[in-house]
């Protein structure tokens, strides 16, 4: 993962009211939650700053309600932010003109929907060519791109159904296909999963997680199922209430809760199936340690190697020792 | 909370005490107080509204100049087009296609036969593929020949087919330009509003007098009758879309344009295809209408054998319109619910269009066929079969031998039931009228609905026809209870027996169908001329909404409730009245509330059986072409039925949020 960021918000309001940056201005573009309350304004998101990098999975997580989709709506400005600004690929977001925003949304973005929002009056195969139709790309072209795209997403021989055809497992796998159709560079998907049973869930995570591993594109991540956000994340933002509470790797927020809201969320999950050695070693260097294992392995599957051998070296990826762990600081984790 | 409620009942019983106190008394406490206008409105006070509108016409078509054109320009401008299409299509159904002028035209073309009309509508069956619904159309398209109906129907036919698309077309642009624009939205929606409550007699008027006698002024009034609900639907449509289904447009890059026609217009087109089916029947209700402005065809034969007391021959021509309603109505539904299935193989132009090509070659083996044999070009005249001796026979015998039950039935209903209302309505002094109609306004509504109702119904009174207002009231009010009382019921019926749902569906449906004038025929054969008449048509036109509404009021209960109160120990009456009645409440209300509405504007067109009211005022501005009388009158009706239209709509909402039920 390269650490250039592909998208930048910069202090983004986004204020529901009768004259919301006017508001914000008398207020020093900083007014209280409860001076936007009692003023008649509602508070979509409150003073969010992120950055995005190149190829990662950043998963924003909150309940109904806590701004993460305005967020996403602001970065593809299909909502304009009450104030702040949006780079993308160091552009301003802000400043482009309603066709250049089209162009960008034709060649660099795609953005999967909740409850799928396919067209009822297309088929699979012209819901996922319609991005390109748009563009005016012909017929044959688009179709021969569609067909691409179909077997990526696992349609075959479905390509000239109605969506109310599919089971929804398979509407959203054309909804994912229609992102896909532009090979944008930015992904947006906003709970993706969220109208899906259980099951079907899994399985479309994990097929998700193997189409990034093939295409790597940059991915926006909405999801209110913090079990989600820690199986597809490399980044996670947690936002409440319009803002953005922690910014960091599902680690740092298992271990450093911002906080109660973030502890609440993190306490109930199987911490040694998601922690890596890493976050619990310890960092002076015990060289006499005849068993070694990963900093990267999950604490559960060297566990038994820990509580019989009492004390365990941890090793780099290029297997320079770069600490230890032992029996007590194990038993001390499993514990808490 | 307990104190509030208390003190509405002591206000609203003696309120209620003193209305009745009113009317017993107003006439003697007037003359005591020697002021008479207590009870009568003075005439020299009332505002000529009806001279001011009709001189503002007379300059608009005389006078008026847009520097480049005058106004008489732009109405010819807008016949023309018209004109063109019509005159094309009339050719192709009905007249053919001539050379020459008048008497001495000599037809070069043949107009389609009876046989490749019913082959047009055969084809457009088939595509539903229903084959009940080809069987009733192909059947009702040869009742028009069989029953010698044939000539006028490709009239109304022809008119219908030019007034349905500009309808719809028309229709669906303002749509979506109210649904661009708030402002738009926000202008266009209260003249909808009076679009639809003012009676189409008040505005007959003023199209004759821009657009002259003729078919074209009678497609402009059917186009203006029909399109409101075609805006409506398509901003209804355009506005419930899912806000995601938008967003995924946009992302996919989207112009505006793309996004309006690509994505929003094909995902609105069910409930697209249902305000299309409206206009269609909206259009065909004016058929008998738009015939006193010059329409032809099946209308003008009702409306003169009206005239002439000719019973067999309205009731023919009434069928025949009937029939086309029908087979109309139920095509375009069936086109509205077509299911879109999975195109399994990709198809070639001619498996695409294979019935369309069948078709073309039909209509041309049928024309040449018919240069030689004249049954495909006509329907042979021996063959046809006459109804009108019948339905007069029909209507005598009855008479003959039922008048005395019919009578008694009459004057029993006249003097115990309309007389008391008409003489209540009459009694009330105006201006305690106008303030208990404002208390009721605010009670619902708050101040906006209580200014509402004050501005109304000032406007009526100072108008001069209060008391023409009074006695539309109460053939409003007659007709309404009675329906209520007949409609309530059945509307419960069918909310309970899923098998009476059915055959009420189908007999409220068909009455839903036929225009609104198809009822005047057979009341007037039965109970002659008069308010009793103009009431029973109005009661069996205004009936479908009150059984339609009850019954889904009733019905519609969350399945849950209808569990916990069985669970409780209901016993079945239990369960309708103390739980499905009072939960379908706000519902049974609208419904009401659409019989209202469906009264108020059959009454108008009951003014052709003499009755005294608005629809009289309106009437008779028509016939002596006086545009401000008609379109004065048209309002207070329209301004009558918004202010019950606002009213129980604010009382249903209430309720509904109190229950809190969407």
């Amino acid at each position: 993962m390269s650490l250039s960021p592909k998208l930048i918000c910069k202090n983004v309001w986004k204020l529901y009211g009768d004259n919301p940056k006017e508001f914000l201005k008398s207020h020093n573009n900083n007014p209280d939650k409860e001076i936007i309350k009692k003023s008649g304004y509602i508070q979509a998101i409150r003073n969010a700053s992120l950055e995005v990098y190149e190829n990662e999975i950043l998963v924003i997580m909150g309940l109904s309600g806590s701004g993460k989709s305005t967020l996403v709506r602001c970065m593809s400005r299909l909502v304009d932010p009450t104030i702040g600004e949006i780079f993308f690929e160091n552009i301003d977001m802000g400043k482009l003109s309603k066709n250049e925003l089209i162009e960008i949304r034709r060649h660099k973005m795609g953005m999967v929907f909740q409850h799928f929002a396919l067209f009822p009056h297309r088929t699979v195969i012209e819901n996922i060519a319609f991005p390109l139709e748009v563009q005016g790309i012909k017929r044959k072209e688009r179709e021969k791109s569609a067909l691409e795209i179909i077997d990526l997403v696992g349609l075959q021989g479905r390509e000239n159904y109605f969506p109310k055809e599919l089971s929804g497992g398979q509407q959203q796998r054309v909804g994912i296909g229609r992102s896909l159709a532009v090979k944008p560079e930015l992904w947006f998907l906003d709970e993706p999963f969220s109208a899906l049973d259980p099951l079907i869930r899994k399985e479309m995570q994990n097929e998700f997680l193997k189409i990034q591993n093939s295409l790597k594109k940059t991915i926006i991540f909405i999801t209110h199922d913090f079990d989600e956000a820690i199986k597809l994340a490399d980044r996670i933002i947690i936002m409440n209430e319009g803002r953005i509470v922690q910014i960091g790797s599902p680690e740092d927020l298992i271990m450093k809760p911002a906080d109660d809201y973030v502890k609440e969320f993190t306490e109930d999950l199987p911490r040694e199936r998601l922690l890596s050695v890493k976050s619990i070693m310890d960092t002076k260097k015990e060289p006499n340690n005849s068993s070694t294992v990963y900093e990267d392995e999950k604490i559960f599957s060297i566990l038994e190697k820990v509580l019989s051998e009492g004390s365990v070296s941890v090793l780099d990826k290029s297997n320079n020792i770069i600490g230890s762990l032992n029996k007590e600081t194990v038993s001390k984790f499993i514990n808490n | 909370m307990q104190k509030k409620k208390l003190s509405n009942k002591i206000i609203f019983i003696s309120l209620t005490v003193l209305t009745f106190f009113l009317y017993w008394y107003g006439k003697e406490i007037a003359n005591y107080l020697d002021s008479k206008w207590l009870v009568k409105y003075p005439k020299h006070y009332s505002f000529p509204f009806a001279i001011y509108t009709s001189t503002f016409v007379k300059w608009l078509i005389n006078d008026a100049n847009f520097w480049l054109f005058t106004f008489n320009d732009l109405t010819r401008f807008f016949a023309w087009i018209i004109e063109q299409p019509y005159n094309i299509v009339l050719a192709i159904f009905s007249k053919g296609i001539l050379k020459g002028q008048g008497q001495d035209a000599i037809q070069i073309m043949e107009p389609l036969s009876w046989i490749s009309v019913v082959g047009i509508f055969f084809t457009l069956a088939l595509y539903t593929r229903d084959k009940f619904l080809i069987i009733l159309v192909v059947l009702s398209i040869v009742y028009l020949a069989v029953f010698d109906q044939w000539q006028s129907s490709m009239i109304t036919l022809s008119s219908i087919i030019i007034a349905v698309p500009i309808g719809v077309v028309l229709g669906i642009l303002l749509g979506i330009l109210s649904y661009k624009s708030k402002i738009l939205e926000k202008i266009i929606t209260p003249i909808l509003d009076l679009m639809q409550t003012v009676p189409v007699f008040a505005y007959l008027v003023p199209i004759l007098v821009m657009f002259g006698f003729g078919p074209v002024s009678a497609l402009i009034a059917t186009i203006i009758y029909a399109m409101p609900p075609m805006v409506r639907t398509t901003l209804l449509a355009l506005n419930s879309i899912d806000p995601q289904l938008k967003e995924s447009g946009l992302m996919s890059g989207c112009t505006e344009r793309q996004l309006m026609w690509k994505v929003l217009i094909p995902v609105s087109k069910p409930t697209l295809l249902i305000g299309v089916n409206q206009v269609i029947m909206l259009s065909l209700n004016m058929v008998i209408i738009a015939s006193m402005i010059g329409a032809g065809g099946l209308g003008y034969d009702v409306l003169a054998s009206l005239r002439r007391l000719d019973i067999g021959g309205g009731i023919e021509s009434g069928i025949a319109i009937v029939v086309i309603a029908i087979a109309l109505d139920r095509l375009s539904q069936s086109f509205a619910n077509l299911p879109t299935l999975s195109k399994k193989t990709q198809k070639t132009f001619f498996t695409k269009y294979k019935k369309i090509i069948f078709l073309i070659f039909y209509i041309i083996g049928i024309y040449i066929l018919g240069n030689f044999f004249t049954f495909f070009k006509l329907f042979p005249e021996e063959l046809m079969i006459n109804t009108s001796l019948f339905w007069e026979e029909l209507v005598k015998y009855i008479n003959i031998n039922y008048f005395d039950n019919l009578e008694s039935f009459k004057i029993t209903l006249l003097t115990f039931f309309m007389l008391p209302i008409k003489k209540f309505f009459l009694g009330i002094p105006w201006p305690w009228f106008i303030f208990i109609i404002t208390i009721i306004g605010w009670y619902f509504g708050k101040t906006k609905l209580a200014l509402l109702c004050l501005m109304m119904s000032i406007f009526i009174v100072t108008t001069g026809l209060w008391e023409k207002a009074m006695i539309t009231l109460y053939l409003c009010g007659s007709s309404v209870i009675i329906a209520s009382i007949i409609g309530i019921p059945l509307g419960i019926w069918a909310g309970l027996s899923s098998r009476a749902n059915k055959i009420l569906t189908a007999f409220i449906d068909t009455l839903q169908t036929l225009p609104s004038f198809v009822y005047l025929i057979p009341v007037v054969m039965l109970f002659r001329v008069g308010d009793f008449t103009a009431m029973i048509a109005v009661i069996l036109y205004a009936l479908a909404p009150a059984v339609r509404y009850t019954a889904h009021g009733v019905k519609n209960i969350n399945n849950q409730i209808v569990e916990a109160a069985l669970i409780s120990g209901c016993s079945q009456r239990q369960l309708l009245f103390k739980i499905r009645l009072p939960l379908a409440l706000p519902e049974i209300l609208l419904g009401i509330n659409q019989t209202i509405m469906l009264a108020l504007s059959m009454l108008v067109i009951t003014a052709l059986v003499g009755t005294r009211d608005l629809g009289q005022e309106v009437y008779i501005g028509l016939t002596k072409a006086d545009i401000g009388r008609g379109l004065v009158a048209g309002l207070c009706v329209a301004f009558i039925s918004i202010i019950a239209d606002r009213i129980i709509k604010a009382g249903s909402n209430n309720l509904k949020n109190k229950y809190g039920i969407k």
